[in-house]
């Protein structure tokens, strides 16, 4: 890295400034006046429409195998998307999901 | 019931809220740890100090954001694009503040300031499955509830961090903690998935996520999290005029 110390605090107090107000954006300055139905219409689907879009790529291409689709990993990721959907328990799912990818990764060479 | 009775007693489930929030965020130390203790690596061995190693971590509070900074940094990009890149990477973070504004937004500013701060992808996701899910929680609980999940989480982000800038490569590389991310995150999707919109949103993110992955600076995945916002609402529009 060749940057000087001031440009380097310069990214990270620019990055931590900016990420904060990103984060402010709607919470902080709409605060509890009410918002349209359209937008709440919307809005309660960005759990659903933010996360899986985050994964799909992680699952589908693993940066640990250089990107190319892993049985293992896809299995481990089908058991946990399983387990939850049955369950509905955060924990079972994570834990169910981490044993199978180690058990796989094991028995596969 | 006296005054202060009324009081404690809700101060009881205020303070209840909290360690709720705190046992929700645990399953993803599985994440944060290995995830902190790698930044604290890469970011000394790129060359930042200890003090700069941790002002990522405390003001930033954006794993993949800082990667993408000090990779930047490191690849002598100009200052701006560094920072412009890395901010681009946290843009979905103002769709969790919005969908969070019918539930917290009648919250003092003080404790929306907090809230913003700590606005991680962890926070935020068992933050909004709880909030969503009933009993409904007052406000109060709603905040004790997302601080309890941010502390649990903040706290060994930082400590985690530190360990690995002043320990290095001494930590073993080993476990595919790779895949704790996916795996954390479709633990939290699945429960979610209530609906048939919850389903087509889901589905829609996942197949346009992957289309459009060839967009820069993660701005891909913004566009497929607006379409499948459209594609839940229009589900739901659609299953009401048929009902």
């Amino acid at each position: 890295m060749t940057q000087s110390d001031a440009t380097v605090w310069a990214v990270i107090v620019g990055l931590g400034i900016g990420t904060f107000l990103i984060r402010f954006s709607f919470l902080g300055l709409v605060g509890d006046r009410p918002l349209p139905n359209w937008l709440l219409r919307l809005l309660r689907y960005t759990p659903v429409a933010v996360m899986p879009g985050l994964v799909a790529p992680l699952i589908l291409w693993p940066e640990a195998t250089g990107g190319t689709l892993d049985p293992a990993r896809l299995a481990a990721a089908a058991v946990t998307l399983g387990v939850g959907l049955y369950t509905r328990n955060v924990v079972a799912s994570v834990l169910v999901g981490m044993v199978t990818l180690f058990a796989l990764l094991a028995l596969i060479p | 019931m006296t005054g202060s009775s009324a009081n404690s007693s809700q101060g009881g489930v205020i303070a209840g809220s909290f360690g709720k929030g705190a046992v929700a965020g645990a399953p993803f130390l599985l994440v944060i740890i290995p995830f902190a203790l790698l930044f604290g690596v890469v970011g000394t061995e790129a060359g930042l100090n200890l003090a700069q190693v941790m002002g990522f971590s405390m003001l930033v509070i954006a794993g993949a954001a800082q990667f993408t900074a000090v990779q930047l940094m490191v690849e002598d990009a100009p200052t701006l694009i560094a920072l412009l890149t890395a901010l681009a990477v946290n843009l979905r973070m103002a769709m969790y503040s919005a969908s969070l504004v019918p539930y917290l937004g009648a919250a003092p500013l003080w404790q929306r300031l907090l809230i913003c701060y700590g606005l991680v992808d962890q926070t935020y996701a068992v933050s909004i499955a709880r909030f969503e899910s009933p009993p409904a929680m007052t406000v109060s609980d709603r905040v004790a509830y997302i601080l309890g999940a941010f502390t649990m989480i903040a706290i060994p982000w930082y400590a985690a961090t530190l360990l690995g800038a002043v320990l290095g490569a001494a930590i073993p590389p080993g476990l595919p903690l790779d895949f704790a991310v996916p795996i954390t995150f479709l633990a939290l999707i699945a429960p979610a998935l209530k609906t048939l919109p919850h389903v087509v949103a889901a589905l829609t993110s996942t197949c346009m996520a992957l289309a459009f992955s060839w967009i820069p600076y993660s701005l891909g995945l913004i566009v497929a999290a607006v379409l499948a916002m459209a594609a839940g609402a229009a589900c739901e529009i659609w299953m009401e005029r048929r009902a």
